[in-house]
C-alpha cells in the first residue's frame, strides 16, 4: 500500500543568474513500512525531493499525496505529525544555544503532547544516549552524538514517515555504522516507512529495499535491492556509481 | 573545598537538571570573561557609577541643588572640603556629580530597554519573514538612519519641549536603526540554517521561532552594540543638556554642567573640567565592557 506518492515533481528555483531547475519530473511510489533510497552525486536533487516533502523546497509542478491526501502549498501541524526529516550535518542542525532536553521538549510542546518527562527520557533512551545527555548543549556533544539527539528529536512526535538526508554522511566510519544500525533498529521497533537519500551506495544497500538513482534532477533508474547487489543495472550512470562504489580498481597494465 | 566542589558542580559536563545546565553555562561565560583585565576594569567603572547611583544621597557630601553661602563659597578651587570645589552657584561639583550619575543611568538605561527590543523586533521581522516586510521595514528603518542622530534628537526635544523624558525618547527613537540592521543581517544568516528548517518541520509557529531560535542568536551581537553605544548614547544626552535641551537646571545633567562653567573655562577650569571627566570615564567603562562582552559573546569577531 503506497503511503507516500510523489507524481511528477517539478522544483524550479529562482536563482541570480536565472531560474535553478534543480528537479525534472520525479515520480516514487513509496509502501508503507518500507525504506526507500534515493541515490546521486552532489546536485542531482534528491535532497531537493526531501526537501519539497518536507515543505521547505517550492514545488513548482506535480503532486505530493501522503495517504491519499494530496499536500497543499501549506503544510499542516498534523502533517508534522507524520513526517519528519533527521539532517545532513549535525552541527548545523542543532540550535547552539539550546540543551538536549529543549530540543526534545519543544515539539512536544508545539503539539501539546502530555507526560513531556516520560516521552523524553524514552527518547534519549532509545536513541542510546540516557539521562546523562539530557541538559547538554551541543558544543558538549559529538558528531555521532548530535546525530542521535536529531534522530530523539524526529522520534518523539512519533512519526510515521522519516525523511533521512545523508544522516550519516558527516560522521566518521565506525560511528555512521552506529548510527545506521540505530536506525534500522528504530524502523523494525517502531514500523516506520523511511525515505532515505545519499550518495553512498553502500549505505543505501544496507538500509533500503528499492531504490533510484537520480542524475540532474531526473529518476534514471530504480532497483531493488536484489538487483543491486547482482549489479543488475542497466544505465551506465548506475554502472559509473556502481563502479565507483566498489573502490579503486587499477586499470590493465599497458602492454 | 566548598569552592572547588561548587566549581566542579558548574563545569560539569552532565549537568542533572535545566538550571544547573543554564548556571554553568554562564559561569563558562564569565571565566572567560574576567580572564580580560580591560573588561573588568570597564565593567568595575560601569558597576561604579550604578552603586554611586544607589547610594547619592550618602556619598554626596552636600544638597546637589542648594549651594552655600553665594559670599564665601562660590567657584573655590577644589580642597578637602570640596573635591572637585564648587560651581558659580556656590555648589559642591562632587555633590552634583555624584546626583548626576541617576540621571546619566536613567537615560543609559531606558534608551537601552526602549530601543533594543524595537530593533530587535523591526530586524528579526524584516530579515524572517523577508518579501514586502522586509522591504517596508527596511525603508522606515532607511528613513530614520538618514537623519543625524544629534539632529534628529534636536527636532523631536524641540517638536515635544525640553526636558530629560523628552531628551530620552528622542535618543531612543534615534538609536534603534542600527540594532535593526544588525537583527537583519543576523538573522538572513541564521534563517536558513538546518536547526530553522528542522523546528519549523515541528509545527513551530513563526513567533515562537522568532522568538525561541532567531531572537537568542541575534541577541549576543545587539548586546554588544548597544553596550558599545552607551558611551554615544551618554554623549548625546550630555549633548543636548549642553545646548539646554536635555535635563534643565538646576538638575545636576553632567552636559548641563560643563554648559554652565563654559564662561569660566579659563579662571575656574574645573567648573566644567570635572563633569567632562565623569562623561569620559563613564564612556569609556561602556566601551571597555562592550569590547570585553563582544569577545566573549561574539567569537567570530575575535581576530
Amino acid at each position: 500500500m503506497t503511503l507516500l506518492s510523489i507524481q511528477d515533481l517539478n522544483v524550479v528555483f529562482p536563482g541570480k543568474s536565472g531560474p535553478v531547475h534543480a528537479v525534472r519530473g520525479v515520480s516514487i511510489d513509496v509502501t508503507r513500512g518500507e525504506s526507500y533510497g534515493l541515490v546521486g552525486e552532489s546536485g542531482s536533487g534528491k535532497s531537493t525531493v526531501l526537501r519539497a516533502v518536507a515543505g521547505l523546497a517550492p514545488v513548482s509542478e506535480g503532486t505530493i499525496t501522503l495517504d491519499g491526501q494530496t499536500l497543499g502549498r501549506k503544510r499542516d501541524r498534523a502533517f508534522y505529525r507524520r513526517v519528519q526529516m533527521v539532517f545532513q550535518d549535525p552541527y548545523g542542525s542543532l540550535h547552539p544555544r539550546h540543551t538536549v532536553d529543549r530540543v526534545l521538549s519543544e515539539p512536544l510542546a508545539i503539539h501539546r503532547m502530555g507526560d513531556a518527562e516520560k516521552r523524553i527520557a524514552r527518547a534519549l533512551d532509545e536513541v542510546g544516549l540516557g539521562q546523562g545527555f539530557r541538559f547538554r548543549f551541543p558544543h558538549q556533544l559529538s558528531g555521532g552524538q548530535r546525530q542521535r539527539v536529531a534522530i530523539a528529536r524526529a522520534l518523539i512526535l512519533e512519526p510515521e514517515i522519516m525523511l533521512l538526508d545523508e544522516p550519516t554522511s558527516a560522521l566518521d566510519a565506525s560511528i555512521q555504522a552506529e548510527v545506521l544500525n540505530l536506525l534500522d533498529r528504530l524502523r523494525v521497533e517502531r514500523g516506520l516507512t523511511y525515505v532515505m537519500v545519499s550518495h553512498d551506495l553502500g549505505v543505501v544497500a544496507h538500509m533500503c529495499e528499492r531504490l533510484s538513482v537520480m542524475e540532474q534532477g531526473r529518476v534514471v533508474e530504480t532497483l531493488t535491492r536484489a538487483d543491486l547487489r547482482a549489479l543488475r543495472a542497466t544505465q551506465p550512470y548506475t554502472q559509473r556509481l556502481l563502479a565507483a562504489s566498489r573502490g579503486f580498481t587499477r586499470a590493465d597494465p599497458v602492454t | 573545598m566548598i569552592g572547588a566542589a561548587r566549581r566542579d558542580w558548574l563545569l560539569t559536563e552532565a549537568p542533572a537538571s535545566r538550571r544547573q545546565a543554564r548556571l554553568g553555562q554562564s559561569y563558562r561565560l564569565w571565566m572567560a570573561f574576567s580572564r580580560n583585565r580591560l573588561a573588568m576594569v570597564g565593567l568595575g567603572i560601569v558597576l561604579a557609577l550604578v552603586a554611586m547611583a544607589i547610594f547619592a544621597d550618602v556619598i554626596a557630601p552636600y544638597d546637589p541643588l542648594r549651594g552655600g553661602g553665594l559670599r564665601t563659597a562660590r567657584l573655590l578651587p577644589p580642597s578637602a572640603e570640596h573635591l572637585m570645589g564648587t560651581d558659580d552657584q556656590a555648589r559642591d561639583i562632587f555633590s552634583r556629580i555624584v546626583h548626576g550619575s541617576r540621571i546619566t543611568l536613567m537615560v543609559v538605561a531606558l534608551v537601552a530597554v526602549i530601543a533594543t527590543p524595537i530593533g530587535l523586533l523591526v530586524g528579526t521581522c524584516a530579515g524572517y519573514f523577508g518579501g514586502w516586510v522586509d522591504t517596508v521595514l527596511m525603508r522606515i528603518t532607511d528613513v530614520f538612519l538618514a537623519f543625524p542622530r544629534l539632529i534628529l534628537a534636536l527636532a523631536f526635544v524641540a517638536a515635544l519641549g525640553p526636558g530629560i523624558e523628552n531628551a530620552i525618547i528622542a535618543i531612543a527613537i534615534t538609536s534603534w536603526p542600527p540594532y535593526a540592521r544588525l537583527a537583519r543581517a543576523e538573522t538572513l544568516t541564521i534563517r536558513d540554517t538546518d536547526h530553522i528548517a528542522a523546528i519549523r518541520l515541528q509545527g513551530a509557529s513563526s513567533a515562537r521561532i522568532l522568538w525561541g531560535h532567531v531572537t537568542p542568536l541575534c541577541l549576543s551581537s545587539v548586546i554588544v552594540r548597544v553596550t558599545l553605544d552607551m558611551a554615544g548614547i551618554i554623549l548625546t544626552a550630555a549633548g543636548l543638556g549642553f545646548l539646554g535641551l536635555g535635563a534643565q537646571p538646576p538638575q545636576p545633567e553632567w552636559g548641563a554642567m560643563i554648559a554652565a562653567g563654559r564662561g569660566y573655562i579659563i579662571d575656574y577650569w574645573w567648573v566644567a573640567t570635572m563633569p567632562g571627566i565623569a562623561i569620559f570615564v563613564v564612556s569609556l567603562g561602556f566601551n571597555l565592557l562592550g569590547d570585553g562582552l563582544r569577545d566573549i559573546l561574539d567569537p567570530k569577531a575575535r581576530t
